[in-house]
Parts: C-alpha cells; structure tokens; sequence
C-alpha cells in the first residue's frame, strides 16, 4: 500500500525537466555548483527569493536551466551566519583517546588562537564557491598552492572533497601530524585516507610501531584492512602489538569463508596452535573435533539404509551443526550405540562435556519426537546403592511434561512423574 | 454526557462518561471550555474501556514542520545526478537503498530519466546489456571491488559502456582507492547523493545508516560522524537554527563538532527556527533499553513483524487470505495512529470498541431513504470502508502476536527480564536462561538475556561467565567464539574482574609499555572502564519502580509504562532530566556513572529573546547515534504530551534488540 501523496504526482506531473549541462565538463566544478543549487533551494526567505523558488520548484521553469541556476548562484552571494554555537572543550576527554602524545595538538592551538589568518582561512569559503577560483587558475599554479598547505589545512580541503595533495608529507614527522590532525577532526573519512597514504609510503613496522600509542588511527587501519581482506597484513599488525588472542580470532574466523568441509577441518586443525586464551582453546579443540566426527558420521549416514532412516529419512545434512544438534541426531538415528562409536550419544556427551541436565533434556526430546515412551521412561531412571530404581530429573518436571506435551505423548506416559 | 473535574498532585483530570466514542468527539469540538488547557482527558465509555486522550485533545501542542520538503530535495538532487549521464541507462541500486528510494521516488520517475532497467546489487555477474550502466550505492569497499571487477572484465571482452557510481549519502577516500588500485579510475565517473534524511512520519527522521552502530561503536571508524554532523547541518538551513544543544557520548561530542564546523562554513540564513533544542546521545550510553522486550504496539509490530522504512508486511497468518500485504505504518493510518503507542494489554479493548463504533457507523444505513443513504455513500462510505480495513488488519495483527508471544514461553521471559531490571532472584534469571539455551530456543533471545544479565550485573562471575558461554557454544555453534568476543569488546557481555586496585596500576604502567602482560591487564580494564552501573544508576534516577507498587497500563503515569510499569528508559530519563534542568546541573553523579562526555551549549548572537514565545521553543530534536527503539519513540511522545512539547526523533536507523544484536553476530562469512 504506496500512497503516493497527491500534489507529489501533481508537481511531476508538470514538470518539464531537462537535462543540465555546463560547457565546462571540469565534474569538480559541476560538484561545486550542484551542491550550492541544493543548498540555496533548501533555504526558503521571507523576501522576494521566495517567489523564485516557487516558480523554480513548483511551477513549471524548468529546473536545471543554465538561467535559474545562474540565477541562484548570483542571489547566494549574501549570507548572514548571525549566529554561532561555542565549541564544547573536547580537549581533554576526546583528543587524549587519539592524539594525546602528539606534538599536532601545540600546532593546532597555535593557528587557532593566534590571531593571524592562514592561506586558506584567507580564502574564505563564500569566495571559493562562488568562483571557484582554483578552477580557472592554470594546473600547475593549482598544484602548489595546494602542496603548499599545513596538515591542518591540508586535512580540512580533504575533508570538504577539495583538491589536495600529499607528496609534501616525506619526512616521518610531517606524516604523523598529518595523521594526528586527521584525527583532530573527527572524520573517519579522512583518517582513513591519511592512512592509505602511509600505508604505501612507510615501512610497516614502522607505521605499526607509531599506531601503538594512537589507538583511534590504529582502529580505523585494523577496520580498513578487515573491509580490503588483508587477513596477513593484519595478523602481522596485531602480533605486532602484542594482541595475540585478537590475532587468534582473526584466523579462526578464515574458517568461515571455507566452504569444502575437509578443508574446513584442516584449516580447524592448524587453528589448535593459534594463542588462544585458555577457555577459547578449548572450544577451538572441540570445534575441530566435531568437525571430525560429523564428517565421519555423515559419509555413513549418508548412505545408510537402517530401519530408522527409512522410516524418518534425514532432511539434512548433519555437517557443521551444533553441538547439541549433533547429539540431538545421534539420539534419533544413533540411540543405544556402545559407547565406544563416534556416533553414539554417550561418546559424544562424553567428548564434549555436556551436562546431565542438557543430555536428559536433548534425548528426552529425540526419543519423544521418535514416540519411544520406554525410553523416555527409563531416562529418568536411577539405581541406588541398593539396586533398587527411582525416579529422578534434573530438569524441572513442568519442562518434562511441557516437551511431551508439544510430542502428543499418551495420557499415560506423564503419569509416572507424579 | 457527564463531565467531572478534579486536581491531583497538581495535574487537571477530566473525566467524561459517555455512551460511544463518537458522541464525546462532537462534544469535544462542540463544548469549548472542554477541555481546558493543560488538562489530562479521560473519557470513560459506557462498557468500562478508559481512553486516555490528552494526546489528542491537547491544544497546545505545537505544530510539527513539515518534513516532506526532506524528500522534495533528495529527489531532485538524485535526478540532477541521474541526467549527468544522458541516455538511456540501466540502473544498479545496492539492496538496503531500495526501501528509502521507494519512499522519494517511484519507478515512473526513474523512467522519465532514462533508466531504462532496474537491478538490486547482488555482487554478482550482471546480465545488462545497456552502453551506460548506474550504480546507486552506499559507499562500501566491497561493493566498488565488485564493480571494478565488472569493469575491467568489460574491458578484457572489449565491451565499451560508459559507468557511473552515486555514492550515498557521502563518497570515502578508501572507495575511491580502491577503483584506483584495481585500474578502472578515470573510467567511471562518481557522484555524491547527499539523501541524510529519510522522513519515516510526521516525528521521526532516519539516516537508514544501521551500519552506523558497528561501525562507529564496535569497530571504532568514526567514517560517519560527519554524515551525522551533515545530516544537522541539513535540517538547519532548512528549519533553521537551534538554540541550544545538549549531549552525552563521545560520538555525540564529535558530531557536535563536525556539525559546528559545517555552521561555521556555510552561510546561513536568519530564518524563523522550527526547533527550540537539539539533544544529542549515543547508544552505548544506554543498551539497556533497546534489549529490553517491546511491548508498546508499535514496538511490538517490529519486533515480530519488523517494520522496515516505515512499512510492515503483514503475511497470511494476519491477512487472513492466501497473500500478504504491505503496509505503511504512520500517523496517516488513523487507527494505527491511535494505538501505536499503547501498551499491548490496552489495544485489544481499544480495537474492539472501534469495532463496535464501526458497526454502529454501518449500521445507520437502515431505515435510510433514498437521498440520505446517497449522501451517506458519498460522503462517510469510503472512510468507513477504509477504516473497516485497516482494523482488520491491526486486529489480525494482534491475534498473531498474541499467538506467537504465548508459544515462545514469553510471560516466563519477561519475568526474568524483569527481575533482571529490579536486581531480584538473579540466580532464579540465571537459570532460566540457561534453560533456554540449552533447549536450543532463539539464539538472539538466549544472548539478549545473557546481555541484560551482564549489563544490569556489571558483568558475569568469572564461573558463570564460562559456563553460560560454553553452553552457548554447545547449542547455537562454535562459530559464536567471535560474537563473545564483539560482545565483550563492546562492554555488554563481560566477565567481571576481580580487584579494581589494579586500575591504578594500570594507568600508571600506561599505553607505553609493549609487554603481553600489560596487554592483557589492559584488556581487562578496557572492560572495566565501560562497566555499566546500572544499580546505582536505577536508584539515583529512580528507573526502576518499587515492585509491589499497582500500575494502571491503562492511566500512564510515567514512560515506564512502555515497559509495562517495570522500567523507565534510561535514555529517555536522562533527556527528561535534561530538559527539566537546562543542563548537566546536578546530575554529575549520573554522568560520571555514564563515563562522562557529557556537554550543553548554548547559540550565541542576540536572537535568542526575540523567539522565547514561539511554538519551536517547545519543539525538540533528539539524535540517537547507534539508533533507537520504536518503544524509546513511544516514551519521548509520552513525555511531549506530559510536558506540553514535541519530540522529532533523528536516528542513525531504528533499531530493536535484535538488529543490535545480529549486528554484533560474526558467525557468518
């Protein structure tokens, strides 16, 4: 149910739009003039603009003529910024996160509160979007004023999209203040692209050491290689800082884009040595075990003609499930197996630790779903010292009966539990 | 008709009995004095159903702007961008766009300009067999490889076309990089579509950015604060200018900032502000509240349905027909519009007395002549019809929440998730979500808990840490190692640490030190910092209500009924609170609780008395970064109609428990 509003399909309706060209194909400059077309339509004046933005929008001149939008760009020349918000002192809780330990931030300072405008400052922002000076200078003039420029001027052109460039950047000094200002101004953007930047033009071990002590441009670098897929670059990167259980992850995660299940198990297996900590360890171990033994339990099971399987044929494969559904299968195709089979559910509660209380629960359910109320019976069964049986759970019985319940188990198979 | 006035802890109740709905609304217009100004209305109908209508009836809420211009502008700007490339064009849109153009756009449009086939990105090889192809995109680095990759197996089959990639809302240097490592710069062209706003209804704004959240909060890349710094700039120049700014977060800090810098650029115009005060919080400031279980109608909607841009698909369980349908859920939906905010227990009532309304309304027709039962089809016919529809349609949407809610031992889990809120039988809680792991039942509600006991603990014990995890990993996969590790990096599934001495140790040994040791100690105190507090917390902003205590989900008396009485949001306290004091004056403690990152500023210039009386001072923008819930929405409306103010609610993307959390998930490829 779209519902267009009305005076939408009205005002489409009449528009006649027209393609918009500009002699000049410079896409910079055409980026320039579009952007201050979207700018000055959003502003809605209570002069006479007014009236033009209607006729523009609304009312039939078509939008994009070379006259309106040079109209516009003519009538944005006066701007009344009346009023300004004070910055927030950020300087002490937000910059020591990155650039704590630079020499930048006694720049910054410098050309901020020091009353003598710089280049760029000098080339206020109303004059360089109204005629895009840098546009109509020769290339090569372009090209040094814009090397010429400090990091923080140099940061802040990258940040509006501006030209710029980095060749200046050589001595290790002068690309790390590039970096802190980056940093400086919050935008990720730019961070990143400063880091691409030192990237092809530092020795890694280098650039590693210097992103140790900032931990927002070390971030965004561990992030960028993650999205580029630079698996070795970054593994070398967090041994570098010392990270080795991220580092661990990190490789096991490869295992995920492995789609060949020997593959995948082998990959597992070269992963036990990875320095996880203690616990994930562990579960490495176990990963790679259960892939072991699905894949064993699979390649017979596939193939297996057993009464059980013919009368519930398997829906799917067993191969990288849980551990709980593995042993929920084996309950169903593998029950009463002697212990000393990879498939039967006692070597698999055995291997990989389960609890009673899971077991009971995931056979209760297996051997209910297969409508075996004996053995549901007997999973409650303990013997004392005396041989005598009695009934014991370590589940809550309004769990027992709620499962049996949801299996359509007979009046009489709850009985017992009370 | 009976009208009864009364005072209560200084708030004016009015009580109208009435025998139906529709005789009290005539009497409302009809009656002036009724109700007064700033008066509370309840009008109780015959069968006993208490509507609570001073939303509705209030006067003195101030009108919203209009944000329709929002999409007036994105579209015309994708049009310009669309005719820099003259000809016929087939056009690539990246999936998660699709929805948000739907919204400024239709196809007839995209028509008109040229384009002549659609496609959804799928990273797969294309069938076009167009000479310009357009790829409409949101800049990832994925993506543009996918397209270069395209590109130069053009160019190896001697195939010329002509590309062009709109990045939205902004391009990144890496993106970039990437068409310039791969060979293909200078073969296509790249636009920026600056869409930041998606208008979703008359109150909330989305930059349809969920990435956002794990961009910004997981993996530390600030690459969209400027976009949430452009996004304010936008609504400035088009609504004007704030008054006064207030915020918590570090991300909220630098959005500040980059939005300042913006205003300091640009030229803006004097121009009437529509909004009073921008208050601005990051999401890590309060996890607790969008993990918590919807049960506001409309949260509730998109916790089972999830509603996505604003729109819902209601399937066959609802529509009770073979076929699903769509539908858009906003103020324009009138009987939506009346219960989307009402706890769910309320809206079976509400729904049945529109039911019965309806019937009534039908039931005129008889004994109708000719002429009147003419005026009656053309006039009231069509609105009742439509009317008729959409309560069908809710009414069939209950029925199935309902249904689900009770399948999936619901009633059991909000128990626990309320004891979790109120510190109370926590190893009954534990237990219970152990149950409900090792059953194998939904693997985001087993790790919702599981975070909710972490964050309102301050962490597991070390014992039960390992062994709720273990069993995790025993039941939904191994795979799950590395969503622990996201949780944990985010502060919200911890392990306490014994001993916090050791933080002193540790500021002393400093980032300096490269020893394996250090290390590790740094990673336990990097979980420590962000430790929630959420006890003290609860207690000194009284979030939490004295158990024992009877709440009338039918009268709300504060935003903890969106959580059935049990909570109130943290997020949107702390904005109450705000509000009331003009400032972080007197809520030191709660923001040292908060990691601190707090700011209020105020504009500067000499305006800001000529516009003290107008309806915008009463209108607020709150900016989620990491994005909000529809139930947070709910309480903020809540809190408007208390106050006698507005709320417009600007979110990086809307979010519930579960985007959050399959967010952090990395248990895929």
């Amino acid at each position: 149910m779209t519902r267009a509003k009305p005076e939408d399909d009205e005002y489409w309706n009449r528009s006649k739009l027209k393609a918009f060209t500009f002699d000049d194909e410079d896409d910079e400059f055409s980026r320039l003039k579009e952007s201050k077309r979207t700018v000055n339509s959003l502003v809605m004046d209570d002069d006479d603009e007014e009236d033009d933005f209607e006729k523009v929008s609304w009312s039939g001149e078509p939008v994009g003529s070379i006259s309106w939008s040079v109209k516009e760009t003519a009538s944005s020349n006066r701007s009344g910024s009346e009023q300004g918000f004070p910055k927030i002192d950020t300087t002490s809780s937000l910059s020591k996160q990155g650039s704590g330990y630079s020499l930048s931030s006694l720049f910054r300072a410098k050309s901020k509160s020091g009353g003598f405008p710089s280049f760029s400052e000098s080339f206020s922002e109303t004059s360089i979007r109204t005629y895009a000076p840098e546009l109509r200078k020769p290339k090569s003039d372009r090209k040094n004023f814009v090397s010429d420029l400090s990091p923080e001027e140099t940061v802040r052109r990258m940040q509006k999209g501006r030209a710029y460039s980095l060749e200046k950047f050589r001595s290790l000094q002068d690309k790390l203040l590039l970096l802190d200002e980056a940093v400086a101004l919050y935008d990720g953007n730019v961070i990143a692209a400063v880091l691409i930047y030192l990237k092809t033009s530092l020795n890694k071990e280098i650039l590693f050491r210097e992103l140790m002590s900032r931990d927002v441009a070390l971030r965004h670098y561990v992030h960028y290689l993650k999205e580029m897929g630079e698996q070795k670059l970054l593994v070398e990167l967090l041994k570098a800082l010392g990270r080795t259980e991220d580092m661990a992850l990190m490789q096991y995660k490869e295992h995920l884009g492995i789609k060949d299940e020997g593959r995948r198990r082998d990959f597992l297996k070269s992963c036990l040595s990875l320095p996880f900590s203690q616990d994930d360890a562990t579960h490495v171990q176990d990963h790679y075990e259960l892939l072991e033994r699905q894949i064993i339990i699979e390649a017979s099971d596939k193939k297996a003609d057993g009464e059980i399987f013919k009368k519930f044929p398997r829906k799917a494969s067993i191969l990288n499930m849980p551990i709980i559904t593995t042993l929920y299968y084996s309950c169903f195709y593998h029950y009463g197996e002697s212990e000393g089979t990879y498939s039967s559910p006692a070597n698999i509660r055995k291997t990989f630790r389960i609890s009673e209380k899971q077991y009971i629960l995931t056979a209760l359910g297996a051997r209910a779903k297969l409508k075996l109320w004996f053995d549901v019976d007997s999973l409650f069964n303990t013997k004392n010292w005396l041989g005598y049986t009695k009934k014991k759970s370590p589940i809550g019985f309004h769990k027992v009966v709620d499962i049996l319940h949801k299996n359509n188990a007979p009046i009489s198979v709850p009985q017992f539990l009370y | 008709m009976f009208v009864c006035r009364m005072k209560e802890n200084g708030r004016k109740l009015c009580f109208v009995r009435a025998s139906n709905m529709s005789v009290v609304k005539q009497a409302l217009t009809i009656a002036k004095p009724l109700p007064e100004k700033g008066e509370e209305v309840y009008i109780v109908v015959k069968s006993g159903i208490v509507l609570h209508m001073a939303q509705t009836e209030r006067r003195d809420a101030p009108e919203l702007p209009d944000f329709s211009l929002l999409k007036r502008i994105a579209r015309d700007q994708l049009i310009f961008l669309l005719e820099q490339l003259p000809g016929r064009k087939d056009l690539f849109i990246d999936a998660d766009l699709m929805s948000p153009l739907d919204r400024i756009a239709n196809v007839t449009i995209l028509k008109q300009h040229e384009v002549d086939k659609l496609y959804k990105v799928e990273l797969k090889p294309i069938v076009s067999i167009s000479d310009q192809l357009c790829f409409l995109i949101r800049p990832r680095i994925q993506t543009v490889k996918w397209i270069s990759d395209l590109v130069n197996s053009d160019k190896a089959a001697g195939r010329f076309r002509k590309y062009k990639i709109i990045f939205t809302p902004q391009k990144f240097y890496a993106c970039e990089t990437v068409l310039e490592e791969q060979g293909v710069y200078g073969y296509i062209t790249t636009d920026e579509w600056n869409f930041y706003i998606l208008p979703l209804d008359d109150d909330i704004l989305s930059l349809e950015l969920p990435e956002f959240f794990r961009d910004n909060f997981l993996e530390g890349d600030q690459r969209w604060v400027s976009t949430g710094g452009g996004a304010l700039h936008l609504l400035q120049s088009v609504y004007g200018s704030f008054s006064k700014v207030y915020g918590i977060g570090r991300c909220a800090k630098m959005v500040y900032e980059t939005w300042r810098e913006q205003m300091e650029d640009g030229d803006l115009r004097t121009k009437q502000p529509e909004f009073a005060k921008v208050f601005l919080i990051d999401r890590d400031v309060d996890f607790i509240t969008p993990l918590c279980s919807q049960v506001v109608y409309e949260g509730l909607v998109d916790d089972i349905f999830r509603i996505k841009c604003g729109s819902v698909e209601f399937g066959p369980d609802v529509t009770s027909s073979d076929k699903s349908i769509k539908v858009m859920l906003n103020s324009q939906d009138k009987v939506f519009n009346e219960i989307r905010n009402e706890h769910f227990s309320n809206v079976f009532g509400f729904l049945s007395q529109k039911a019965k309304n309806l019937q009534t309304a039908y039931d005129k027709r008889r004994g109708m002549d000719i002429q009147q039962m003419k005026a009656f089809v053309a006039d009231e016919l069509k609105g009742l019809k439509q009317e008729h529809r959409l309560l069908s349609l809710h009414i069939g949407a209950c029925e199935s929440m309902m249904k689900k809610k009770t399948k999936q031992d619901f009633q059991e889990l909000l128990k626990t998730e309320h004891s979790l809120l109120e510190g109370f039988e926590i190893r009954e809680c534990i237990t219970c979500i152990e149950e409900h792991i090792n059953r194998q039942v939904s693997m985001i509600e087993s790790l919702r808990l599981l975070c909710l006991l972490s964050l309102t603990e301050n962490g597991l014990l070390s014992k039960d840490y390992r062994s709720l995890k273990a069993q995790y990993l025993q039941s939904y996969g191994i795979d799950h190692l590395l969503t622990f590790a996201n949780l944990r990096q985010l502060g919200v599934l911890v392990e306490q640490q014994p001993g916090e001495t050791l933080t002193v140790m540790e500021s002393k040994v400093g980032k300096l030190v490269n020893d394996k040791t250090v290390g590790k100690l740094t990673d336990a105190f990097s979980s420590l910092a962000k430790k929630s507090n959420f006890r003290a917390l609860s207690k000194r902003l009284a979030l939490v209500p004295k158990s024992g205590d009877e709440y009338d989900l039918r009268v709300p008396r504060d935003m903890a009924y969106i959580f059935s009485g049990a909570y109130i949001p943290l997020s949107c306290k702390l904005i109450e609170q705000v509000l009331e004091r003009d400032g972080w004056t007197g809520l030191e403690e709660v923001t040292r609780m908060l990691n601190g990152h707090e700011f209020a500023v105020t504009a500067g210039g000499n305006s800001s008395e000529a516009r003290t009386k107008t309806d915008a001072q009463r209108i607020i923008l709150v900016m989620f970064l990491g994005g909000c819930t529809y139930s947070e929405i709910s309480a903020l409306r809540f809190l408007g109609k208390e106050r006698g103010c507005r709320f417009i609610v600007l979110t990086t993307a809307i979010t519930s428990s579960a985007r959050l959390l399959e967010a952090l998930l990395d248990n895929h490829a």
